[in-house]
């Protein structure tokens, strides 16, 4: 892009302006400021979303785990877990939080267990919200979510009940995006035979998933409908190295036969990856542009009014703004 | 297997047809260290061809449970177990259909046979379990349903007039599902576990397990048994009904080492170095269902039909059975339950 800055700058033809420049000025901005983004991961205990997670992102989010008994899991409650990495690759700068919500579902009644994870994304727009209606608004720190997995058993037969309920009530909250992990517990007709039962569970209960949008011009058309028939990913995940071929490769070695995570033919891996960083952006703009603003609405419409000026003591909010501009 | 316990569970399958207490008849011996020769052959030991000729003539009855959560395998396992299309999966029931709001019971009989033995399976499943919401309490039908077996059998018993076979509907094997988490057992296991093992006997399996690696396995293995342990449950073989130091032994192998059964269960059939296995194919390998290093299938197979099958049923009637009657009667100040009804049958009779 460079080079493309030079000539613009030297144009001399006739008519040209030059700003056709700027979204590489926008995209430099970006790229110093560095992204932000917050993956949510709700599934079951044992779905393998961790490991998911790590395989994803090349890190190792979760060093010091303790996986609870089932005697205290009969006492917990859904709790939320956030972790933020630094991730850059080649000079663009990724602050990923994965919020995890380990004790969903494990309950043997499951019925609250989505109350606290609501609660956290209602907080996360609430003080997106307080933030945007202040004074000093050149750092806000956006942490919404902007995409949730949804993690499915490949054990079971389609969607369980819980997975139902829950989809349905945060379809207008958050991007949802159905996962199935563990995804080599299925041979290759019972993979299909699951995707193809989830889906129509989901259009039968109109359940909004997230949508991938058109392809644009410069995309590749047939890969993104491929990437599209693939929903909801079938995908491994492994903390594993082994050798294949002379080749260190991610994997799960059974007596059987090795499973290569990265391999188009064992598994969706490489799509879901693909998916999630091409379309970061979007998945960004579809919280903003819908979800959020469908809170924003909600809530203002409750109270009538932005979150600021309820407080009614007009020196404090004074104090409050002075502060803030400081 | 040896020599030994297969002996030990023919002379067993001689109480069949009269139940009875535990202790095995008495096999006539030669007196050791006399040189005493009996004179002449006389033929007691036909008795055991005796037994073993009526049993197949008379057939016997196994009532298998299966628990568990809907899509761990229940219906293939069995199906895979007795080499039969036995299981729900294939009388009519669609797989695509809904999982039921509450947990129902359905049991579904057939009769197969092996080597001019009958045997009269039936399979009982409980769709629904586990997989609602709200799971609370989800094991009460299920435990209902056991208890009322054992009062059907109760009441037969208590006939002035009784059958001369009590046809035996009671659950001799629950085989309870865990789910191949890789982490631990789930709250809801630990209370079915908790609240069953005392009515039936409940061998725990860990099913699809073609999920995890060796390593996984073994791990996954040991919490679960540290658990159960620590839990205080006693699944099948339950220690303190072993008889003797013999069983004591095999037993204490099989609940430190094996159990609970890691187990995959298919009923197709591919072709793997010229034989044709029970397997699951997929685009990394073919798992072979009775391969002992893929999976212990085998050994499941082994321990519920070939080895303890006989045993299971004693345990259930002499001591689940037992249990429940004590309690019955206990509950009706010792009387027989069905007292009144048994003198309208005598009147009937007349």
């Amino acid at each position: 892009y460079t080079q493309l800055l030079f000539s613009c700058q030297f144009s001399d033809s006739a008519g040209y302006v030059g700003f056709a420049n700027l979204p590489n000025q926008v995209h430099r901005k970006s790229v110093k400021k560095g992204f932000e983004f917050t993956l949510m991961v709700v599934g079951e205990s044992g779905l393998g979303k961790s490991t998911l997670i790590n395989s994803l992102f090349l890190t190792d989010l979760y060093p010091e785990r303790y996986i609870p008994g089932a005697a205290e899991k009969i006492e917990r409650t859904v709790q939320i877990e956030a972790s933020t990495v630094e991730i850059e690759e080649r000079g663009v700068k990724l602050r990923l939080t994965v919020v995890d919500t380990p004790g969903y579902g494990d309950a043997i009644n499951s019925q609250d267990c989505f109350k606290t994870i609501i609660q956290y994304i209602d907080n996360q727009f609430e003080r997106y919200l307080h933030d945007e209606s202040g004074l000093n608004r050149r750092h806000i720190i956006d942490n919404r979510v902007h995409c949730c997995f949804y993690f499915i058993s490949p054990f079971g037969h389609g969607l369980k009940p819980l997975d139902v309920e829950f989809m349905k009530a945060l379809h207008g909250k958050v991007n949802i995006v159905p996962v199935i992990a563990k995804a080599d517990t299925l041979t290759l007709k019972e993979r299909e035979r699951l995707k193809r039962r989830v889906l129509d569970e989901i259009s039968e209960h109109g359940i909004r998933i997230y949508q991938l949008p058109d392809a644009d011009s410069d995309e590749d058309e047939e890969f993104k409908e491929q990437t599209r028939a693939s929903i909801p990913f079938a995908v491994i995940g492994s903390n594993q190295l082994i050798e294949v071929k002379g080749k260190k490769i991610r994997g799960r070695l059974y007596p059987w036969g090795v499973v290569e995570v990265e391999n188009p033919e064992h598994n969706d891996f490489l799509k879901l990856r693909t998916m999630l960083v091409t379309h970061m952006q979007d998945l960004q703009e579809v919280t903003q542009d819908l979800h959020y603003e469908n809170f924003r609405s909600e809530r203002l419409k409750r109270t009538g009014k932005p979150v600021e000026e309820e407080v009614v003591d007009k020196d404090r909010i004074l104090q409050q703004k002075e502060a803030e501009v400081r | 297997s040896c020599a030994g316990p297969v002996e030990s569970k023919t002379e067993a399958a001689m109480s069949e047809l009269v139940p009875e207490s535990r202790q095995k008849p008495v096999v006539p011996m030669k007196p050791m260290g006399i040189n005493a020769n009996l004179l002449g052959y006389i033929g007691i030991d036909t008795i055991i061809e005796q037994m073993r000729k009526k049993t197949m003539k008379t057939g016997f009855d196994f009532n298998i449970m299966v628990v568990g959560q809907s899509g761990l395998g229940k219906s293939t396992l069995v199906n895979t177990l007795f080499k039969s299309q036995v299981s729900r999966k294939s009388s009519g029931w669609n797989r695509e259909e809904k999982i039921p709001k509450t947990v129902e019971i359905k049991a579904i009989g057939h009769v197969i046979e092996e080597g001019g033995v009958k045997m009269k399976l039936t399979v009982i499943d409980t769709p629904g379990f586990g997989d609602q919401i709200n799971n609370e309490n989800c094991w009460e039908p299920i435990e209902k349903y056991i208890n009322e077996q054992y009062e059907k059998f109760l009441k037969e018993e208590v006939n002035i007039a009784r059958k001369k076979r009590i046809p035996d509907t009671r659950v001799h094997c629950c085989l309870y599902f865990i789910s191949p988490t890789g982490h631990s057992l789930r709250p809801l296991d630990l209370e079915f576990m908790k609240h069953l093992s005392k009515v039936v006997n409940i061998i725990p399996v860990i099913a699809k397990a073609d999920t995890m690696t060796l390593e996984e396995k073994t791990e996954f293995k040991q919490r679960v048994r540290k658990e159960l342990e620590v839990n205080g449950i006693e699944f099948y073989p339950q220690k303190e009904f072993d008889e003797d130091l013999e069983d004591k032994t095999e037993n204490d192998k099989i609940r430190q080492e094996s159990m609970p059964f890691a187990v995959v269960g298919s009923d197709k059939e591919y072709q793997v170095n010229g034989k044709r296995v029970l397997g699951r194919k997929t685009p990394w390998g073919i798992i072979e269902v009775e391969n002992l290093t893929h999976c212990e299938f085998a050994l499941l197979r082994d321990f519920v039909i070939r080895t303890h099958l006989q045993d299971l049923k004693e345990v259930t009637h002499n001591i689940h059975y037992e249990t429940y009657r004590a309690k019955r009667l206990n509950d009706n100040g010792g009387l027989p339950p069905m007292a009144v009804e048994t003198e309208e049958n005598h009147e009937s009779n007349l």
